[in-house]
């Protein structure tokens, strides 16, 4: 009789406290706490010991034995382990920007060079296009990053860069610097960047001269020896004015 | 001057719960664990240091995930055993034989798992913060070091983000998440051993629940979404959904040190909600105990 009356007041309990759960829950997805979510996708993802870790609230903690363990997996250039486990670490904790640059950074820096001088493979097609699928491996840790964590400007960044480096792309590198300087608490250069990766993109000429000049006129400070180079290889390209023109570089 | 005798005494409430503190203070196990917490957090820069760049996140998350789980661990065994022992021991027949009501014997029990498990998380924030702020301060000095030449802006971003990844305000915040989480289980170990005829159920049980706790958000929306083709299957889905508490709100620290930007209200939330259930299972123990044969 009593344990029923127990029964009756949780359930009522729990009536009261389901909707404050389900408040506290929307705002946890609105600031994007609740990136995990537990279905069998996640589990043929991360594997037993990462749902049962995520299933008890230590997925931070096994994330990072996973990174520990794809560190020695790189150290060994075991790319197949070292990839399955990055797939892992970011499963388990996408809020951490950290995983999802080293992941990219291992399959588009580390991975792919290793792939175009791997020296087994003897046709070099064969190992140019193993190289731009880590390339794209890499591009896809990265966008999954920024989906993940689009508040944090240190991906945006990243992805410039691989396009920058790894692409030669130009106009896309300078579209991710200026996205990720567009991000609160972006490093001061990222503005720079955008504008120097402009001036390399044929037909863009005027307006990367006009971001460049602006840069220049803000002070001392954003005069470094790139953008006085870039900005005077425009002033050639585009006829400026020498009354207009920057003054000589004085070395 | 024959005054009434107050319902509930807070007096009686401290004695007990001072007594039950002294008590399980004296445990081996209590020490064990504590130490076992406090050399993982101490060893988790060591852990940190072979990870390139991911130091200080490592060094969070492994502190922050040792103390989550040994106060969890403490939170539940020693719970569960307070109820058996002094049965066994025969101390809770002198002690209800006083004027000491029985909900004041529970809060007291359940206040002196509280204080043990406030000792223990202080003494692990303290190790946790001078390991963090130790290892912080020779970053920020390597830092400086290797980008000395470089531009001042950018040398200060550098600091900048190694003192965003450091000691920060909100990591006291997650350390009093943890500790609710750790009430929150202690209440609910107390309230299951009101009806457990073992030790050892009790603990089973309190860990099935904590399972199950960090499932109940997804069962929750997909109940509250009127998923589930079945009858059957919407009744468990809202039993779940009922019955347990959500304990991946409380799994906030995970993102928190991860460097994710956390409200302050949203903690205050989460906290106010630990301290609901903490207080609700103690009810509910109460209810269970109140007229329980002993």
């Amino acid at each position: 009789m009593r344990l029923g009356a127990v029964v009756i007041a949780v359930v009522l309990f729990g009536a009261t406290k389901l909707p404050l759960e389900h408040q506290l829950d929307a705002a946890h997805r609105r600031l994007g706490l609740r990136a995990v979510e537990f279905n069998l996708d996640l589990r043929e993802q991360i594997g037993q010991l990462g749902f049962i870790a995520a299933l008890s609230g230590f997925r931070a903690i096994v994330a990072d034995m996973l990174f520990i363990e794809a560190h020695a997996a790189w150290e060994q250039t075991d790319w197949a382990r070292v990839l399955l486990l990055f797939r892992e670490v970011t499963t388990l904790q996408p809020r951490e920007v950290l995983f999802w640059d080293m992941a990219a950074w291992h399959m588009a820096w580390n991975a792919s060079t290793a792939a175009v001088n791997d020296r087994s493979q003897p046709r070099e097609t064969l190992r140019i296009k193993a190289q731009r699928e880590y390339f794209a491996l890499g591009k896809d840790f990265l966008e999954r990053g920024i989906r993940n964590n689009p508040d944090r400007p240190q991906l945006y960044e990243a992805l410039a860069r691989l396009y920058r480096d790894k692409y030669r792309d130009h106009e896309r590198a300078s579209e991710w610097f200026a996205k990720a300087a567009a991000v609160p608490g972006a490093m001061s250069y990222d503005r720079r960047f955008a504008a120097y990766e402009l001036s390399y993109c044929e037909g863009r000429e005027q307006q990367a001269y006009e971001r460049l000049r602006a840069l220049y006129d803000e002070g001392e400070k954003e005069r470094l020896p790139t953008l006085l180079k870039r900005l005077k290889f425009l002033e050639e390209q585009l006829n400026i004015p020498p009354d207009q023109r920057i003054p000589e570089v004085v070395r | 001057m024959s005054g009434r005798r107050p319902v509930v005494s807070l007096r009686r409430i401290n004695a007990i719960a001072l007594n039950t503190f002294t008590e399980l203070t004296r445990l081996k196990v209590f020490y064990f664990l504590l130490l076992f917490a406090l050399l993982l957090i101490g060893s988790s820069a060591l852990m940190a240091r072979i990870t390139f760049q991911q130091e200080l996140q490592v060094l969070k998350d492994v502190a922050l995930g040792a103390m989550s789980i040994f106060a969890s661990l403490l939170a539940i065994l020693a719970t569960a055993r307070l109820l058996p022992q002094d049965v066994e021991d025969r101390t809770i027949y002198t002690i209800l034989a006083k004027p000491v009501e029985r909900f004041e014997y529970l809060a007291g029990k359940l206040g002196g798992v509280l204080l043990l498990l406030a000792l223990s998380v202080l003494l692990m924030s303290v190790v946790f913060f001078v390991v963090l702020f130790l290892r912080q301060q020779t970053l920020l000095a390597e830092t400086a070091r290797q980008m000395t030449g470089l531009p001042s802006a950018e040398a200060a971003d550098a600091q900048a983000n190694i003192r965003h990844a450091g000691v920060t305000t909100t990591l006291v915040l997650a350390i009093v998440i943890i500790y609710c989480k750790a009430a929150l289980l202690a209440s609910l170990t107390l309230f299951i051993s009101t009806f457990a005829t073992t030790n050892i159920f009790t603990i089973v049980t309190t860990v099935f629940v904590y399972f199950i706790g960090h499932l109940q958000g997804t069962a929750r929306e997909y109940w509250l979404q009127n998923a589930g083709s079945t009858v059957g299957r919407r009744l468990f889905l809202g039993a779940i959904a009922l019955f347990f508490p959500d304990l991946q709100l409380f799994n906030v620290v995970d993102d928190v040190a991860a460097g994710a930007v956390v409200p302050v209200t949203l903690f205050a939330k989460t906290a106010g909600l630990g301290v609901a259930y903490t207080a609700i299972y103690l009810l509910f123990a109460w209810a269970v105990f109140y007229r329980k044969e002993l």
